[in-house]
C-alpha cells in the first residue's frame, strides 16, 4: 500500500469533486479567508510600516513588537480567541492576523528604509511634499521589497489557514482534521498536498510579481553592474548626507 | 539678492554646524562657498530653500524672511543641483527634469518641451530623454541634473558640490559649461565646493569658511589673493605654500612660469 498513491486517487475521485465539503469548495474557502487575513493585516502593517520606514522611528518598538508577535504560537492564540469569541471564522481570522503581521510590518519598513537617502533629500530639496516622497519615490523604488513581505506573510497565512478548519467549517483543513478522526490517511495527506499546492501557486505568482515591480531604471542599472561591474568602487557614491536637519 | 543675516545653525547635540554668518549674495552673480568637511558651507546653502533651518538669525531673498515662506512652495521656486545628480532612478532622464513643473501643474506637454529644450541647453542629445539616469555616464548625469535644477526658470541656483563626484576632465568640461551658461542665463548662483581652485574659477565672490561655520573671508578671488584675510585663508588658497606665488623662469628659449616649489605652472604667453 503506497500512502501517497492512495492520496491522489482520493484527491482525484470525483465523488471529492462535487457537493457540499467537497474539494473546489474547501478550495475556495482557504483562498477566501486567506485573503481576508491578508488584507486587514495589510491595512493595519503597511501603513504602520510605511511611517516607521519614512521617518526612521519607531523603528525599535516595531521590531520589539513584531518580534513578540512572532514568538505567539498561533495554535494557542486561535484556542485562545475560540473559547472568548466562540466557533466559527472570528477566532481563525484575528490569530492570523497576527501571524501575518511581523513579514508584512518588517518588509514595509525595510522597502522604504532601502530607498537612498540621498535619492529622498534630492526630492524634497526639489519641492515634494512628504506624501509625494513617500508615494512617487519612496514606495516605487521599495515595492520589490514591501512584495517580499507580502509574499512570506501570504505563505504562512496559506500554510497556517488550515487551523481554521480547527475551530470552524472552512478550508482545507477540514481534510486534515476529518481524515485524522476517521483515520483515513489518504484524504489527510490529499488535503495536505492540495495546501502545499496551493502555497506553491500563490508563491510563484508572487515571484513573478517581485521582478515585474521593480521599477525599469533600476534593472537597467542591475543589468548594467552584471554586465560591466567595476573593477574598483567609485568614491563618493554612498556618501552620506551629514549635514541637514537633524532632529 | 540672498542676504544672511547673523545666521547660526545649533543643532540639539550642541554642535555648531554655522556661527554668526552675514553675507550679501548679489544678483546674477555666482556666488562660491569653500572650505573643508564640516565648515558648514552645505548647511549654510541648505539654509536657503529652507532645507535646514537657521537656530538664529535671518535668510532673506529680495528682502523676504524664508522662514515665512512655506518650504515647499519655496523649493519649488529655487534650482537645486546636488553631488550624485540627486535623478530619481525610477524615472527617465525627461521625467526627471520635468518633475518640479510637473509638481507645480504645468501641463505635460509644456514641460515636456520644455524640458527637450533644456537638455539642449545644457549640451545633452534629445535622444537621451527615454534613458533612465543609470544609464548615462556620470558626466550627463550631472548634465541632466542642471536641467533638472533650471526646469522651472528660477531665479536662484543652488549647487552643493555638483562636480565632486566626477573625474577631472569631466569635471574641467562641466565647469566650462556652467560659465558659459552662467554668461546666457544669467543667474543668482550659489555653490559649493572644497576645491579653492573650482572657487576661484567659477565665483564672483568667494565665501571662505573655516571650521565651526565662520567666515574668514568674503571676496572676489583677486582680492583674496592680494589680500588674504588671515593666515587660515593664506594656507587654504596656498599662498603659504607658495603655490600663488609664481614667477618667471627661461627654458629652452621660452618663458615658464612656475610656483614657490619649483614646480611648472605654464608658459609665459609673449
Amino acid at each position: 500500500m503506497n500512502l501517497f498513491l492512495d492520496a491522489f486517487a482520493w484527491i482525484f475521485d470525483p465523488v471529492n469533486w462535487s457537493g457540499a465539503g467537497s474539494i473546489p469548495q474547501r478550495l475556495w474557502e482557504h483562498i477566501w479567508i486567506s485573503a481576508v487575513v491578508l488584507l486587514i493585516a495589510s491595512a493595519i502593517a503597511l501603513p504602520a510600516g510605511a511611517v516607521i520606514g519614512h521617518t526612521g522611528r519607531g523603528r525599535e518598538s516595531a521590531v520589539r513588537v513584531s518580534g513578540g508577535l512572532r514568538a505567539l504560537p498561533t495554535l494557542g492564540v486561535l484556542t485562545l480567541f475560540g473559547l472568548w469569541i466562540g466557533i466559527g471564522l472570528a477566532a481563525p481570522i484575528i490569530a492570523l492576523v497576527i501571524l501575518a503581521i511581523p513579514p508584512l510590518l518588517a518588509g514595509a519598513y525595510a522597502g522604504f528604509e532601502s530607498v537612498d537617502r540621498r535619492t529622498i533629500d534630492a526630492a524634497r530639496a526639489m519641492g515634494m511634499r512628504e506624501s509625494q516622497i513617500v508615494g512617487r519615490v519612496e514606495l516605487p523604488l521599495g515595492l520589490p521589497i514591501i512584495v517580499g513581505g507580502i509574499r512570506s506573510a501570504t505563505l504562512q497565512i496559506i500554510a497556517t489557514a488550515t487551523l481554521a478548519a480547527y475551530i470552524a467549517d472552512d478550508g482545507l483543513g477540514r481534510f486534515i482534521f476529518a481524515g485524522l478522526k476517521t483515520r483515513d490517511y489518504a484524504e489527510m495527506l490529499g488535503g495536505s498536498i492540495l495546501v502545499i499546492v496551493l502555497a506553491l501557486v500563490v508563491d510563484g505568482c508572487f515571484a513573478i510579481t517581485q521582478r515585474l515591480v521593480v521599477p525599469a531604471g533600476v534593472r537597467a542599472t542591475r543589468a548594467r553592474e552584471l554586465g560591466s561591474r567595476p573593477s574598483r568602487p567609485r568614491v563618493a557614491v554612498g556618501q552620506p548626507i551629514t549635514e541637514g536637519n537633524r532632529e | 539678492m540672498i542676504e544672511f543675516r547673523d545666521v547660526t545653525k545649533r543643532y540639539p547635540d550642541g554642535t555648531v554646524a554655522v556661527a554668526g554668518v552675514d553675507i550679501v549674495i548679489e544678483p546674477h552673480s555666482t556666488t562660491v562657498l569653500v572650505g573643508s568637511s564640516g565648515s558648514g558651507k552645505t548647511t549654510l546653502l541648505r539654509m536657503i530653500n529652507r532645507m535646514v533651518d537657521p537656530t538664529h538669525g535671518q535668510v532673506l531673498i529680495d528682502g523676504e524672511d524664508v522662514a515665512t515662506v512655506d518650504p515647499v512652495q519655496l523649493r519649488r521656486g529655487i534650482g537645486y543641483v546636488m553631488q550624485n545628480s540627486g535623478l530619481l532612478p525610477h524615472r527617465k532622464v525627461i521625467d526627471n527634469v520635468a518633475t518640479v513643473p510637473l509638481l507645480r501643474g504645468e501641463k505635460r506637454r509644456a514641460a515636456y518641451d520644455r524640458a527637450l529644450e533644456l537638455l539642449d541647453t545644457v549640451g545633452l542629445d534629445r535622444s537621451l530623454a527615454d534613458k533612465y539616469p543609470s544609464q548615462l555616464s556620470g558626466g550627463q548625469q550631472q548634465r541632466v541634473g542642471v536641467a533638472r535644477g533650471l526646469a522651472v526658470d528660477p531665479n536662484i541656483l543652488l549647487m552643493d558640490e555638483p562636480f565632486g563626484a566626477v573625474d577631472p576632465i569631466v569635471r574641467s568640461e562641466l565647469q566650462q559649461e556652467l560659465l558659459r551658461l552662467q554668461g546666457e542665463l544669467g543667474k543668482t548662483v550659489v555653490f559649493v565646493t572644497h576645491d579653492i581652485d573650482e572657487a576661484f574659477l567659477l565665483g564672483d565672490q568667494v565665501v571662505i569658511m573655516q571650521q565651526g561655520g565662520k567666515i574668514s573671508q568674503a571676496a572676489s578671488p583677486a582680492e583674496i589673493l592680494a589680500n588674504p584675510a588671515d593666515a587660515f585663508v593664506a594656507d587654504f588658497v596656498g599662498a603659504e605654500r607658495g603655490k600663488r606665488a609664481l614667477h618667471v623662469t627661461e627654458l629652452d628659449g621660452r618663458r615658464l612660469v612656475v610656483d614657490g616649489d619649483g614646480r611648472p605652472a605654464g608658459v609665459l604667453a609673449s
